[in-house]
């Protein structure tokens, strides 16, 4: 490797290529499957009508009104939230230098979801039905928003704290999850205790979580927290880097270590708080889809974070299709295919051990 | 003078580490603390660039304030070696191109790249640049994390034990390395050691640390026999060897 220029060698440029080329596949698998999404289900239609719908270019109000109204929200919201989750559990990873981390295993999923549900029972934000499509409508975002963040905020410092005092060791990780989510679990069944029936339908509903319930106005607010936290951690990749180095040697390239993880753990906290609030638990996105690109091309933070929020919409979009499919004319709740997907995944780390 | 410390004190909780810990380097001085284990050499480190931050006390570095720098202007002045090298995905070129983070605003420069690469050269590293941290010996980790702490460009360069992973080929050729760069760069270093004889033969200045405190600082040629019985409670004997003092064990007191 030679670099007397100030130009990068041959050698390292074809390292980086390989890198570059396997995120623009994605992106382009990602494109396909958007397309495949909106085709897809109890009404199929085909890709050109999809793409000249998309255009404002289609002789079919059904067609339309379809693409419109109901395909087009859920996938990109499954994008969204996808690609939300996935760069949480790919910074919590990084910052707690723990592989276990994501927000689903460290109870931070659950207590968003304490949250929100507290929020919409106690407080009245929202609406609840006993279907599951609707189960809750979020009339005051703002303030669900806000309780889903402050109990996730509670357990993120938490754990921030204990991995300070204790070492953030999967293993301590794993169990602080287990305590945090269980308490947090407790919290919602206690709500549910107190319930009526129609509050309980919609509870246990909104616990499955599902890409179809949102409608625009959720994915417009939804879309837009996301997209600046997404654009925040893209832009901190450099310090993430550094703290893969140890807390030590990253203080001594001049990162305000502290600051970084705490700030990173907040982002991924609201992150995880905007999505759950809005379309329920979505299980191990966080934790699988950093996992597959580690394995692919590596923990370098500056193409880590966007492969996982590319490959996070993939495989979240993937398993909506799969759960819409799967039982036509039934819908289920995507989440119901993330666990089928994380459980063996998180099992198979284990058991095979775990590299950050 | 490129480092100044006036009377430090550090304690961890209510424990006190270091107390009245005054002492100063110059330019072109390789420096080495000694003490037995757990007598705070490592602490006296990292507060030297406030990776822990000291109760009491100033450190001067180029006659500034450490207190009143940020922490990126601290890593422009000093860089830091850590005992222990973490592993990650990474490759060697990327963990040294880390180094330039303090200096690199947004991009990475091509004066950025020529600095790596020179350093990447002077270290025989060529071969690693594009293996993975977490397929490396502790040896190769252990020069990739010195390969670094040079690309820093930094006056000052702290080294918590940078042989403990090294074998002895690579303990003589980084120690003389670092030797080489401090009196040709006219900067200054300062490591933690274990080994006597090894600290000795590659540093100019030594500052033995036992009570909490310094126990006794100077020249290497001016190491007493005394001094290190104080210190580590063995009797030895100091011989000298081409200009080099040799320290040999004589008997443990204790064991006696």
């Amino acid at each position: 490797m030679h670099f007397e220029n100030g130009e990068i060698s041959e050698e390292y440029s074809a390292y980086i290529r390989k890198k570059t080329v396997f995120i623009f596949l994605v992106f382009i698998v990602l494109i396909l499957m958007i397309i495949i999404s909106i085709s897809l289900g109890s009404v199929h239609i085909g890709f050109i009508e999809v793409i000249k719908t998309l255009l404002n270019n289609s002789d079919s109000r059904q067609f339309e009104l379809i693409i419109w109204n109901i395909r087009l929200p859920q996938t990109l919201t499954a994008v969204v939230a996808g690609a939300g989750l996935a760069a949480s559990g790919a910074v919590m990873q990084s910052v707690l230098r723990n592989p276990l981390a994501s927000p689903f295993t460290l109870g931070i999923a659950h207590a968003a979801a304490f949250g929100a549900a507290f929020s919409v029972m106690i407080l009245g934000t929202g609406v609840m039905a006993s279907s599951l499509n609707d189960a809750l409508n979020i009339s005051n975002p703002v303030i669900t928003l806000s309780s889903a963040f402050f109990f996730s905020m509670v357990t993120a410092c938490i754990i921030t704290y204990i991995s300070k005092i204790r070492g953030s060791s999967p293993e301590i990780m794993v169990l602080t999850g287990i305590a945090l989510g269980s308490l947090f679990m407790a919290g919602t069944m206690l709500l549910q205790f107190f319930a009526d029936d129609v509050q309980l339908a919609a509870m246990v509903f909104w616990t499955f979580g599902d890409v179809a319930r949102a409608d625009w106005k959720d994915f417009y607010f939804l879309s837009g927290v996301t997209f600046c936290l997404l654009v925040y951690f893209l832009a901190n990749t450099k310090n993430y880097n550094a703290m893969d180095m140890g807390d030590e040697t990253a203080k001594g390239l001049g990162v305000k270590v502290e600051m970084v993880r705490l700030s990173a753990m907040m982002a991924a906290s609201l992150a995880t708080s905007v999505i759950i609030s809005f379309i329920g638990i979505i299980s191990f996105i966080g934790l699988v889809a950093p996992h597959i690109v580690r394995r692919v091309i590596g923990d370098d933070q500056r193409f880590l974070m966007p492969a996982s929020i590319l490959v996070g919409a993939l495989i979240l979009l993937s398993a909506d299709i799969v759960a819409r499919l799967v039982l036509l004319p039934h819908v289920l709740p995507v989440s119901i295919f993330t666990s089928f997907l994380g459980a063996p995944v998180f099992i198979y780390l284990i058991i095979k051990g775990y590299r950050k | 003078m490129i480092l100044k410390v006036n009377d430090l004190e550090f304690q961890y909780n209510s424990h006190k580490t270091l107390k009245n810990v005054s002492f100063s380097i110059q330019r072109g001085e390789t420096t080495v603390i000694l003490g037995p284990n757990g007598v705070g050499k490592t602490t006296l480190l990292k507060c030297l660039n406030s990776i822990l931050t000291p109760q009491n006390g100033d450190i001067l570095v180029k006659d500034k304030n450490i207190r009143a720098m940020d922490i990126n202007q601290i890593a422009k002045e000093i860089s830091y070696v850590a005992q222990k090298n973490e592993t990650a995905r990474i490759t060697a070129f990327d963990a040294i191109l880390l180094g330039r983070h303090p200096h690199i605003r947004y991009k990475t420069r091509p004066d950025d790249l020529k600095k790596v690469d020179a350093v990447i050269k002077r270290l025989d590293l060529s071969h690693l640049c594009l293996k993975y941290l977490d397929q490396m010996s502790g040896g190769e980790l252990q020069k990739v994390s010195i390969a670094r702490a040079l690309v820093q460009q930094t006056d000052l360069l702290l080294l918590d034990e940078p042989t403990s992973s090294l074998d002895l080929k690579n303990q003589t050729d980084i120690l003389g390395l670092i030797k080489h760069i401090v009196k040709g760069h006219n900067i200054a270093a300062v490591m933690t050691m274990h080994d006597l004889n090894t600290a000795l033969r590659f540093s100019d200045q030594y500052l033995f640390l036992k009570d909490k405190t310094i126990y006794g600082a100077g020249k290497i040629n001016k190491i007493s026999a005394k001094m290190i019985e104080a210190v580590y409670g063995v009797s030895v004997e100091i011989v000298y060897h081409k200009g080099f003092p040799l320290v040999i064990p004589i008997e443990n007191k204790k064991a006696a």
